[in-house]
């Protein structure tokens, strides 16, 4: 575990989120290594969706702090924290139905390069050669290539997914978040997400995965932190985790036994 | 250069675009609608309805206040004329910084709400020029009489140049006034100057982020886009064309009233967007010909003319239908313009555009269909 | 102090207006999701059932009397108002109330027109995106004032108030000042009155009734309602046409402060919708409270001591406090954040 050259990029400390009575979130404590995949599990309602939205910025947290290598993200605005290089895939896929496949894949190429704002009219799209070439590049990758030119809103829910993926990749971000993103998707979809973000995994770019198919984390994530009711009742290397009887009693109440299929 | 550098097929598009409107004189001969006045109005209307659409065609941002900054345009290009000098240009120059500093004002506050708090907010505040010109603002905007051009204007700048004439001058380019269709050809030439630089911004990076911001803003945020200045953007832009086609009112009529700047008027540009199709190039252009030429059929019909149209009628009924139609044409005609509103709402929420399509479609079924976004929607 | 007092007065009768706008406006945004830019028209409907009962009670019949010749040698014409004709001397006072007894044609007719609006056009866009609500709504409230213009004309056509109610009531004497000293319309106070009536009369119509009670469930949680089994649609629907019957008697009722024409109802509905934005979006209590309180600030920026400071205040107060309130407070005064945004 201690290497020498432990590199922290993500970095939650004693965050509490609380709304009214209900505490959502209490005392978590998270560290994300870089190049890493780290796994948030746990059962519906443990408060996983919340703790994203608070590293993203989506939600201030009661009290504590997230920061980001080296920089403070409570309180700063979702396309603040998109430029310091953290990029966010949705539970329900958040993207640009109205444009095309290349275009939704292109728009986060320009925000990269280009910042937060940027009037640029000189140059027409289809001259932005690059940044085309690039983008055209991942939607192979990722298997849209033939559906370039379509209405992202027609694409099926999967691979909307998969051009959301894509949309985040070609920023080439340094912390990729994941919100369940095998979340309603049929057997074989998820297996292709699954090579899918191994594939990325190669890349040595950091991940949070957010997730509860226990098929999904276990093939992919270098380390595990189980939330219930708002806490971390548990963390580490996914064998430990999945072996370690708290998590068995608090998480799953015995019903079914966590396997890696 | 890259800075008139477009696709071939914008290329096209523009040359038959600038084809169309400068053989306008031709081409309305049948249709009996050649005469200079209504051919500028046309071009006029097209420029002020391209920018409209820059803002709600690409961002879905509905503004329903744009008639003040043509207002605006036309109250600042006739002061140009009675201060400096009657030509056109630096009159356009004028009124599209003037309208532009405006739009920023106001897009600044309005933006700071969307969807339909964005609408009430621009429709309250081009209430709000529309009472102040009307009131307080009288010397600037010569209240309900308009403001209009008399002899003892300074005009500065043609004074020194040469002696003044006896009677109001009119406008012109360099010295030269215009007369018969020389302003409408002006005027053409901005309309294609205006169009070529909507295009630019259409197929422009520029173009497809203000597309994305009405197609999703939530992703734009967490894509990195601070969404706010380009939607400004876009409404300071569409703030300036519709400056400009004030000027180009006072420059082919030197004239400005308020009633340029009343609520009717912005929702007739609404009207002429949405008609030929809303977020494309070309659908503003023929929605705005189309109402302007209706207006010009509709209100010029008579009592005397409706009797000759409906002589087949047998007598006893050919008077109950006069009377029934009279009341949408002439006067009414207003009336048509409203009818027409909701049922191209209803009916055809895509426009002009939309049906063209359509037709095309059927003929070349395995086409797939352009990604430009027809259907009116609202910014999220 | 009495100018002050006064002008405080002055700015309850508008405010009343703008309230009983809002107040339909908000009932509609809540309860059906629809920003309904006709709903000015609907006011300016009801101030034209005033003008349409009056003509109806008034018109005349012509009798020629062959016993009575004029001085051109005609027989006399006898001209009787219909009321009189058939109540007798009871038409004259009949008359003379014509505005306040036009409430009862207003009733119905508005109720009617509500619900035709909804059932035949509103009811279609339900799922339709908000800008296309807002530009169908905008082409009728185009067509509802211009069928108004043919039939009336383009003039104001003034409504005169019953006799009785011409005089001013002394409020000076009243709260123990001197007499004279302030003095309020008669008819100013009645508008104010009944607005407040109105008001009441909604609220404890929603708060009190079984009817009300499933409307503002609908209007928290319109899915969870329709769950229950309840036709909420058709409640809606009756909403809509109490919402077209406040708007009206309001109109109705302001007809003798405000010679009706056919385009008020615009004037109207872009105050009322500047009422609703300070008010809160979707919310009641807020609608009310903002149109009284813009009623006021209005009619104290047209004093003549504020008009020299700031000319031209008066004409923009409203749309200032717009500004200010965005600004400052953006969902305003008692709105929840996010309503009606998306």
């Amino acid at each position: 575990m201690a290497e020498a050259t432990r590199n922290i990029v993500l970095h939650v400390s004693d965050v509490h989120k609380r709304f009214g009575g209900l505490h959502a979130l209490s005392d978590i404590d998270l560290e994300v290594e870089e190049g890493k995949t780290h796994a948030i599990i746990g059962p519906n309602g443990a408060g996983k969706s919340t703790l994203l939205n608070v590293i993203v910025g989506r939600l201030a947290p009661t009290s504590g702090a997230v920061v980001f290598d080296g920089q403070v993200l409570t309180g700063r605005k979702p396309h603040q924290i998109n430029q310091l290089g953290v990029a966010r895939v949705f539970q329900t896929p958040e993207i640009f139905p109205d444009l095309t496949v290349l275009q939704n894949v292109m728009a986060p190429a320009f925000a990269k390069r280009d910042g937060a704002f940027r009037i640029n009219i000189v140059r027409a799209l289809d001259r932005e050669t690059e940044i085309r070439e690039e983008a055209e590049a991942i939607l192979d990758d990722v298997g849209l290539i033939d559906r370039r030119d379509s209405h992202a809103g027609a694409l099926s829910r999967g691979d909307k997914r998969r051009m959301e993926l894509a949309m985040c990749l070609i920023q080439h971000p340094r912390l990729l978040l994941l919100d369940e993103p095998t979340a309603g998707m049929s057997r074989h979809d998820t297996n292709t997400t699954i090579d899918l973000l191994k594939k990325i995994k190669a890349r040595g770019m950091t991940k949070v995965i957010i997730e509860h198919d226990m098929h999904v984390v276990f093939s992919l994530a270098d380390k595990i932190s189980v939330l219930s009711g708002g806490r971390i009742i548990a963390e580490g290397l996914p064998d430990d985790v999945r072996n370690s009887p708290k998590v068995q009693e608090a998480y799953l109440g015995g019903a079914h036994r966590l396997e890696a299929h | 250069m890259s800075l008139f550098a477009i696709p071939r097929r914008d290329l096209i598009v523009l040359a038959l675009f600038s084809l169309v409107v400068l053989a306008m004189p031709i081409w309305l001969q049948p249709l009996g609608a050649a005469y200079p006045a209504l051919m500028q109005k046309f071009v006029i209307s097209a420029v002020f309805a391209i920018g409209f659409n820059i803002l709600f065609g690409l961002t879905g941002y509905l503004s329903f206040g744009h008639a003040a900054f043509l207002g605006v345009g036309s109250y600042t290009a006739v002061w140009s004329f009675k201060l400096l000098t009657m030509d056109a240009l630096p009159a356009m120059v004028f009124a599209v910084i003037v309208s532009g500093l405006f739009a920023l004002i106001i897009g600044y506050l309005c933006l700071r709400r969307s969807g339909i708090y964005f609408s009430i907010l621009t429709l309250a505040f081009a209430q709000m020029c529309y009472n102040l010109a009307y009131s307080v603002l009288t010397p600037i905007t010569n209240g309900e009489t308009s403001l209009q051009l008399t002899l003892s204007d300074p005009r500065v700048i043609d004074s020194a140049l040469a002696p003044r004439g006896a009677g109001l001058p009119s406008a012109g380019l360099f010295g030269h006034a215009f007369s018969g269709l020389e302003g409408f050809y002006f005027c053409a030439v901005v309309l294609i100057i205006a169009f070529f630089v909507a295009q630019k911004i259409f197929s422009s990076p520029f173009g497809m982020m203000l597309r994305a911001i009405k197609s999703n803003q939530t992703r734009m945020n967490y894509t990195g886009f601070n969404t706010r200045p380009y939607a400004l953007t876009a409404f300071v832009i569409s703030g300036m064309y519709a400056g400009l086609a004030g000027a180009l009112f006072a420059i082919t009529d030197p004239l400005a009233g308020t009633e340029r700047m009343q609520w009717t008027a912005s929702g007739e540009v609404v009207l002429m967007t949405i008609l030929g199709g809303v977020g494309t190039l070309v659908g503003p252009v023929i929605g705005a010909w189309l109402i302007e030429y209706f207006e010009n059929i509709f209100s010029a019909f008579n009592e005397q003319i409706l009797h000759r149209v409906f002589s087949w009628v047998p007598e006893g009924a050919q008077d109950f239908v006069v009377t029934i139609v009279s009341k949408f044409v002439g006067e009414g005609w207003q009336l048509t313009l409203g009818l027409l509103f909701m049922l191209v709402v209803i009916f055809m929420p895509g426009g002009v555009m939309e049906g063209v399509r359509r037709i095309v479609s059927l003929f070349n079924r395995p086409q797939r269909r352009d990604p430009g976004a027809m259907r009116v929607q609202p910014a999220e | 102090m009495e100018a002050i007092l006064a002008q405080l007065l002055n700015g309850l009768d508008k405010g009343g207006a703008y309230a009983l706008i809002a107040l339909g406006l908000t009932l509609v945004f809540g309860t059906l999701g629809v920003v309904n830019f006709a709903h000015g028209a609907l006011f300016m409907l009801g101030a034209f059932c005033a003008v349409t009962f009056r003509m109806l009670i008034t018109y005349e019949t012509v009798v020629q009397d062959p016993t009575q010749v004029t001085a051109w040698g005609t027989p006399v014409e006898i001209r009787t108002p219909l009321a009189q004709s058939w109540f007798g001397d009871w038409g004259a006072v009949l008359i003379d109330y014509s505005v306040p007894l036009s409430i009862l044609l207003a009733i119905p007719v508005m109720l009617l027109v509500g619900v035709a609006m909804e059932r035949g056009i509103i009811k279609h866009f339900y799922k339709r995106p908000h800008a296309e609500q807002i530009l169908v709504t905008f082409g009728l409230a185009i067509v509802l004032q211009e069928i108004v213009k043919s039939i009336f004309g383009p003039n104001p056509i003034s409504q005169p108030m019953p006799m009785a109610l011409r005089g001013a009531f002394d409020v000076g004497v009243w709260i123990g000042i001197a007499p004279d000293m302030l003095t309020y319309p008669l008819w100013r106070l009645l508008y104010f009155v009944f607005s407040i009536g109105i008001i009441g009369a909604v609220f404890a119509f929603l708060r009190f009734t079984t009817f009300g009670m499933v409307v503002r469930a609908g209007m928290a949680d319109r899915e969870t309602v329709g769950l229950l089994g309840i036709n909420i649609d058709r409640r809606f629907t009756i909403m809509f046409g109490i919402a077209a019957v406040v708007a009206g008697l309001a109109g109705v009722m302001y007809t003798p402060l405000l010679p009706p024409n056919y385009h008020q109802g615009m004037d109207f509905l872009v105050l009322s919708f500047v009422v609703v934005v300070v008010g809160g979006m979707g919310s009641l209590p807020g609608a009310v409270a903002a149109g009284f309180l813009l009623g006021i600030l209005q009619s104290f920026a047209s004093m003549t001591e504020v008009k020299s400071i700031f000319p031209g205040i008066d004409q923009i107060i409203i749309y200032l406090i717009a500004v200010v309130i965005l600004l400052v407070r953006p969902r305003g005064l008692m709105g929840r954040a996010g309503v009606m945004e998306s």
